[in-house]
């Protein structure tokens, strides 16, 4: 077997939504789970669901060297974890958020690359551009990329969120 | 009724029959020990913290019953991590209670402050912290039923000072309410049948008993599935006792110092029907080359087992002995005829008459060899006798050489491998079961870490007996530095002499013996043997030189087993990169 590259490394990322109780410690439990397994964490995004007892966590895993099924049955044991739903890409919802403080030497180029993206600036002075986009997470790639050409001074995500397609 | 949180929590240990618990008291846990003088519960007043976790489980693992252990804050939390992670690894059923700082001073480092429950989140199956003494009966019902259902694990309850200070109105819970845990027991009927139909194509099958078939009560389960199918056992380092080994069909242990014919049984068989065992290394070798013929049945409570290691053709998930019950029904009703097996059969009968055990006890009687020692231990005690094993060489010969025919007779640390795990764990299951006879079979390295819980056997009347393998090195290392590093022995000796283990056993309140040659061995155990009102230590001078076989090097195939001391050179050659 060949070394993977990062790029195959990424396009074995599963999504797992993940439904725990909410109480202190149970991210601890998760994250401790996945470093002493040798599994890993793409993205994590954790909050509160409905209903404030409960909280979902999705968590976007690289399955490269480790079976999918190994890691949702050791999840499945922590005493915490209500429910794991594994959302394939193809029949899920996926959004994703990033602010990025990019360099404001043509506001109008960058206007018009957020505006392809359905993205907006939520900030300005006359030297720096804070730009917003949440869509998916590839459409967030392909911005990010494109940011790079004014020069990106700061930039975060929010790990991505997902929920199962509906049915006909 | 109103009662202090410690008091509702020994009132809870009562109503979960809690009947010894095994501790040491100190500044956060004082309040918890002062109902304990007014309670029903026996309380072993251990020496150091580490000891009281091994004690409950050695309780645990001949009663069947939870072990308990108390201690305080801080350092002994951190003393209990071990005990946790070998109740772990082992699948011990195990509540810890853990005093904690005042809530108001949890992560101002206050006096004996650790983070007890970030601590132990790896080594437990479960933890808790209370916040509130409202809590408590219902966080020790959950905790006990978390410890002892599905796949059993040890559960930690941290306590801090002004819970256990406080008041609250008693209850006890009816029932259980954890919405994220529900094991399956109940086995899928169709896997049954899976399983049946490949175990009666089957030329080669064998059986990979494991710790899991002992958790599950089901030793009987399985003498009635090898009665009706004629299959061979293997019975794995934790599974020793669980299938007699005066049974013909039972092979012995497997893995990298298992016999010939369990480790080759394995290799050549065509099925594997692994019963509550985890395909662990020091059983496969290295998993690539391990059985490659063999279909796998997987029958465990853990489903996460299920192809962690070696991908099963059929994996039943659920109770080890509801399994068994119902492969025997299936077997019975739905078996149609089953190959030939007589050449199976032949194969493995050559192989024990070709490859049995062996060793050369001197003419004169020295060198003393450990083997001699275990056989006439094994020979001269009740055959019911609870043996309780450190880690290392002693602990291997000890598998290998003591015939075990009743399950819950071996007590060992198998999966982190704790030295100085045998004397605290031979005390806690000599508490669990005072009418037995219980031996520790220790090693001189493994005897000094933990010794000084035989001043808690001597004070607490508790008569264990103490085997020490005495050969003066750490030998199971020793072994290793003689094999894989050019016979450069690194940090291994540790000295016949020092300490004098007779007077220091004496010092402890306990009767000391020193025996160094086959001649006084005997006489030396009989001695022992009618020594009850105190625990008994004999210092067996055994030669330091002896090495344990047979022998898979580590990270090898279980193909390049090397038999005995004319396969050294071998061994040097292919076990370039142990771990």
């Amino acid at each position: 077997m060949t070394k993977a590259t990062d790029t195959e490394a990424q396009q074995d990322l599963h999504i797992l939504a993940v439904l725990v109780e909410n109480r202190f410690g149970v991210l601890a439990r998760i994250a401790g789970l996945f470093s002493r397994r040798g599994f890993n964490i793409f993205s994590l995004a954790v909050a509160p669901t409905d209903d404030a007892t409960l909280s979902r966590i999705i968590i976007v895993v690289d399955v490269h060297n480790t079976d999918v099924a190994q890691i949702t049955k050791q999840l499945d044991k922590l005493v915490n974890v209500l429910e794991i739903t594994e959302l394939q890409p193809a029949t899920s919802i996926e959004r994703e958020l990033m602010l990025a403080r990019v360099i404001g030497a043509d506001p109008e180029a960058v206007e018009q690359l957020l505006t392809q993206y359905g993205g907006s600036i939520v900030d300005s002075n006359d030297k720096e551009i804070i730009v917003s986009l949440h869509a998916h997470p590839d459409q967030l790639d392909l911005c990010e990329s494109a940011l790079h050409k004014f020069g990106i001074l700061e930039l975060q995500r929010t790990g991505r969120i997902a929920l199962g397609r509906l049915g006909d | 009724m109103e009662l202090t949180g410690a008091q509702a929590l020994i009132k809870s240990l009562e109503m979960c029959d809690v009947e010894v618990m095994f501790g040491l008291p100190g500044g956060a846990i004082l309040p918890v020990y002062d109902p304990i003088l007014d309670s029903k519960i026996r309380h072993v007043l251990v020496r150091h913290e580490q000891g009281a976790g091994h004690m409950a489980q050695g309780y645990a693992n001949v009663t069947g019953k939870p072990g308990v252990a108390i201690v305080t804050s801080g350092p002994a939390a951190t003393n209990i991590v071990t005990p946790l992670c070998d109740a772990y690894m082992d699948s011990v059923p195990m509540v810890a209670i853990t005093g904690q700082v005042a809530l108001g001073s949890i992560g101002s480092d206050a006096f004996q402050e650790c983070d007890t429950t970030g601590i132990t989140m790896a080594v437990t199956k479960h933890n808790y912290l209370i916040t509130d003494p409202s809590d408590i009966p219902r966080i020790v019902k959950e905790a006990f039923h978390i410890a002892t259902t599905g796949r059993p694990g040890p559960v930690l309850i941290d306590v801090p000072k002004d819970v256990s200070n406080e008041m609250m109105e008693w209850y006890w819970p009816d029932e259980v309410d954890l919405p994220g845990y529900a094991p399956s027991t109940e086995v899928d009927p169709q896997k049954i049948s899976e399983a049946i139909e490949l175990i009666c194509a089957s030329e080669r099958p064998v059986i990979y008993a494991g710790g899991g078939l002992l958790k599950a009560r089901a030793s009987d389960a399985l003498k009635r599935f090898v009665e009706a199918t004629g299959i061979h056992v293997v019975t794995t380092l934790m599974a020793r006792g669980v299938f007699p080994d005066s049974d013909p069909l039972c092979l012995g242990m497997p893995g990298m110092h298992g016999n010939y014919t369990s480790v080759m049984a394995f290799q050549r068989s065509d099925l594997l029907i692994n019963l509550g065992a985890r395909f662990d290394d020091r059983v496969t070798g290295n998993a690539e080359f391990f059985a490659p013929d063999a279909k796998i049945i997987h029958v465990d409570i853990d489903p996460a087992e299920h192809g962690k290691v070696r991908r099963p053709d059929v994996a039943i998930q659920g109770d080890a002995k509801r399994a068994l019950e119902a492969l025997i029904v299936e077997f019975q009703t739905s078996a149609g005829s089953t190959p030939d097996r007589s050449a199976w059969k032949s194969t493995i009968s050559g192989w024990q008459e070709q490859h049995p055990l062996t060793y050369e006890q001197a003419d004169g009687g020295f060198p003393l060899k450990p083997q001699f020692v275990l056989e006439q231990l094994r020979d001269n005690t009740p055959d019911d006798t609870i043996v309780v094993a450190g880690v290392g060489q002693h602990q291997m010969w000890a598998s290998q050489y003591w015939k075990f025919d009743y399950p819950y007779t071996w007590v060992n640390s198998g999966g982190l491998g704790t030295m100085g795990f045998a004397v605290p764990a031979a005390i806690g299951a000599k508490a669990g079961q005072p009418d037995r006879t219980v031996w520790a079979i220790d090693g001189d390295g493994c005897f000094q870490m933990t010794a000084q819980e035989l001043i808690t056997a001597a004070a607490e009347k508790i008569p264990v007996k103490i085997a020490i393998l005495n050969n003066a090195y750490l030998g199971m290392v020793r072994q290793w530095q003689e094999l894989f590093y050019e016979e450069r022995y690194s940090e291994v000796y540790l000295s016949p002499d020092h300490p004098d283990y007779v007077g220091w056993a004496e010092a402890m309140g306990c009767a000391g013996i020193r025996v160094e040659s086959a001649e006084e061995v005997v006489s030396a155990i009989e001695k022992a043997n009618s020594i009850n009102d105190r625990p008994v230590v004999i210092d067996f001078r055994v030669d330091a030189f002896e090495k344990v076989y047979p022998m898979v090097p580590a990270g090898g195939s279980n193909d390049d087993i090397i038999l005995g001391p004319e396969g050294d050179a071998d061994a040097k050659a292919k076990g370039t990169a142990p771990s």
